[in-house]
């Protein structure tokens, strides 16, 4: 591939330029079904109020899936962590004001982020040290953390917060909402942190090959306990967005998330084999299924239509992947070889 | 005979009726009534359904896959069946029939994406389990069925025997759809060839495809199954609550599999026996109900069964610290 089309392809990568085209035709599909109030106020509004909530919930399920792993306990650490800031926020001391009291907040969401980081130890411990599945690790720990959070609360709900808490969920800074830059603030360096850095490297090359890393005199299980750290870390935040924006914490909030996350990876380009994805991909894939979303509900159809849609396009897209990769011998006959060997592995999760 | 007895130990079997025996034990010494008839009956009742489920979910396990989507595909089963005798009158065996044919058809087209689209069974299963459920509660909003047919409430009763003081204990839809389930998946695995081959796609899947196994049948047969289970379990949970609710199943479905992994099924596929299914399930729902007649608030369940999978997934890697140093990289 020369030329024009091959500068694109280096500089976007391939799978985010098919995700952009898929995104152009949902765009004008809906586009002309919805008309302008697809990017009106209301549209643009309900887009950005959604998408960070999964969005940050995805980055952290990405993380799992690019090392060859999966964290099925994002939501219940997110709402874990979210209750321990709720909880703490609700009970200040009455002799407390001033900057002691804005102090005071931030202790509350660095205790959050610290219990995140506790389900997160015991993940990585589980799964890097004692080679437990990252499915049966993070099966146990989901249930073990949102049992807690279920016991601790009796299911209900801890609402109040003050209003600096409140603005990060329902606020906005130069017209941007707040969860939207929080989201970005959290996307770009993760996504530097994993292409740029040697730390993503190796957790790429260990999601592809985790023996091959292991002998170049890597510490595979060290990289392994920092992948489930940031993890829960990232989930820790998702779940602050989720209590901001809602003013209130529960056990419960955005359980049906979690297998669409996994959903907006895999559509993101993120291979579930691991070791193949990008966070741009993901941040395409996103917006996708928020168009989706949206143009559902601008539409007056069903908000579990979205579900069955969302479902349906990653099917629609693997099922174009298959069909390509069945005539792709045939194809790579007519072009030059293929520079490197497709990833296709043997373990399946 | 002693060699048989150290594998036996070696076992996750073993050590499974080991705690479950313990813990019966120490559950009878704190409340006599625990092995009461009663209360066995009761546990038998209450996880028909996911133990069903679980004797399905064995065999797709043991082939080296994983099927989300039976959850959705059962409620699916469920209201269709369930309107259908409502409005046109049909008996036992057509609500059987269309429940078993929409779980049939369903698990089908899982086999078949999964054969065909290359990418692993969980993905495209929460992608079916997305469009199945999404499209279910479209058509339904929601609602559930509360009326059904009065033969329908009324269930099976085959009494089996009466005890002294007049109590009637008979065999009821449960029991038989548990004993049924299991019974078929232990005939299909260990007594006919395709249970052989079953093992042997989870074992090393290029190996089976290679020595000439169909591995497209295969995956059909193996995921058709699971939908089959799904759909007649269907039934079963219907009969048992009394009502059918489109959102009472789906989110339940890492509870089925925590109970196939706990019974020693790898997610590798190629491991797991249907002894260890049934034990994995007799755990939870001995622990559960244990929990319950203990008295111990029914929120904090939850958090006990985490606390048990967490540590019934740690002992089984015992041994792998000395293998990572073995051999590095090996011991997965």
């Amino acid at each position: 591939m020369t030329g024009f089309a091959g500068v694109l392809v280096r500089l976007i990568g391939e799978t985010n330029l098919r995700l952009l085209g898929l995104l152009a035709i949902l765009t004008i599909v809906f586009g002309s079904l919805v008309g302008n109030r697809l990017f009106g106020e209301l549209g643009l509004r309900s887009m950005a109020s959604q998408l960070p909530e999964l969005g940050l919930l995805s980055l952290a399920m990405m993380v799992a899936l690019l090392s060859a792993g999966l964290d099925l306990s994002v939501i219940a650490t997110a709402n874990l962590s979210a209750l321990t800031v709720a909880f703490i926020l609700t009970n200040v001391p009455a002799t407390l004001s001033g900057p002691v009291a804005g102090w005071w907040q931030v202790g509350a969401v660095i205790a959050g982020i610290l219990v995140a980081a506790l389900v997160g130890l015991l993940n990585g411990t589980l799964i890097a040290y004692l080679r437990v599945s990252p499915i049966l690790a993070t099966l146990g720990t989901m249930t073990l953390v949102k049992g807690l959070a279920i016991g601790l609360t009796h299911g209900g709900v801890v609402s109040g917060f003050p209003p600096a808490i409140v603005f990060l969920g329902n606020g906005s800074m130069l017209g941007v909402p707040m969860p939207i830059i929080i989201f970005a603030a959290v996307a770009l360096p993760l996504g530097i942190l994993l292409s740029r850095t040697p730390f993503g490297i190796i957790v790429a090359l260990a999601g592809s090959n985790e023996r091959a890393v292991r002998y170049s005199g890597i510490d595979t299980r060290r990289i392994l306990l920092f992948v489930y750290l940031l993890c829960s870390a990232i989930a820790s935040l998702a779940g602050l967005v989720m209590m901001a924006r809602f003013n209130s914490a529960n056990a419960a909030y955005g359980d049906s998330y979690l297998l669409v996350t996994i959903l907006a990876c895999v559509l993101g380009g993120i291979s579930p084999m691991g070791g193949f994805g990008k966070v741009s991909g993901l941040v395409i894939a996103l917006i996708i299924l928020q168009l989706i979303s949206t143009a559902c509900v601008l539409l007056n159809l069903s908000q579990f239509l979205t579900l069955s849609l969302w479902g349906g396009i990653l099917i629609v897209v693997a099922l174009g992947d298959a069909i390509k990769s069945r005539f792709a011998p045939v194809l790579l006959a007519r072009r030059r070889p293929q520079s490197r060997p497709s990833a296709q592995g043997s373990r399946s999760i | 005979m002693r060699e048989a007895l150290r594998r036996f130990r070696q076992a996750q079997e073993f050590w499974l009726a080991l705690v479950i025996v313990l813990l019966v034990i120490v559950m009878s010494i704190l409340r006599p009534n625990f092995l009461s008839l009663q209360n066995i009956f009761d546990l038998l009742g209450s996880y028909a359904f996911s133990g069903m489920l679980v004797a399905g979910l064995l065999v797709v396990l043991i082939s080296g896959g994983i099927d989300i989507s039976f959850a959705a595909v059962a409620t699916v089963a469920q209201f269709v069946a369930l309107t259908c005798a409502n409005v046109y009158g049909i008996g036992w065996a057509g609500v059987t029939a269309i429940a078993a044919a929409i779980g049939l058809g369903l698990g089908l087209c899982n086999g078949l994406l999964v054969s065909t689209l290359g990418i692993a069974s969980i993905i495209v299963t929460i992608a079916t389990q997305s469009v199945i459920y999404g499209i279910l509660l479209t058509v339904t909003k929601g609602q559930d069925i509360f009326a059904l047919p009065p033969w329908f409430s009324a269930g099976i009763d085959w009494p089996i025997f009466t005890a002294h003081d007049g109590t009637q204990y008979s065999m009821n839809l449960q029991m038989l759809g548990l004993v049924a389930a299991f019974f078929i998946t232990w005939l299909i695995l260990n007594r006919t060839n395709v249970g052989r081959q079953i093992y042997a796609l989870g074992g090393n899947r290029e190996a089976a495809q290679r020595v000439g196994f169909n591995v497209f049948r295969l995956n059909l047969l193996v995921y058709g199954y699971m939908g089959l289970i799904a759909g007649l379990a269907s039934i079963v949970q219907a009969q048992y609550t009394q009502s059918v609710s489109p959102t009472a199943l789906v989110g339940r479905e890492l509870d089925v599999v925590a109970a196939a992994v706990l019974g020693g099924a790898s997610l590798n596929g190629g491991v797991g026996t249907v002894l260890g299914a049934i034990l994995g399930v007799a755990l939870v729902a001995i622990l559960q109900n244990g929990l319950t007649i203990l008295g111990v608030s029914s929120y904090w369940s939850q958090f006990v069964t985490g606390l048990v999978i967490i540590a019934a997934v740690a002992s089984m890697a015992r041994n792998v610290r000395r293998r990572w140093q073995n051999s590095p990289g090996l011991a997965a």
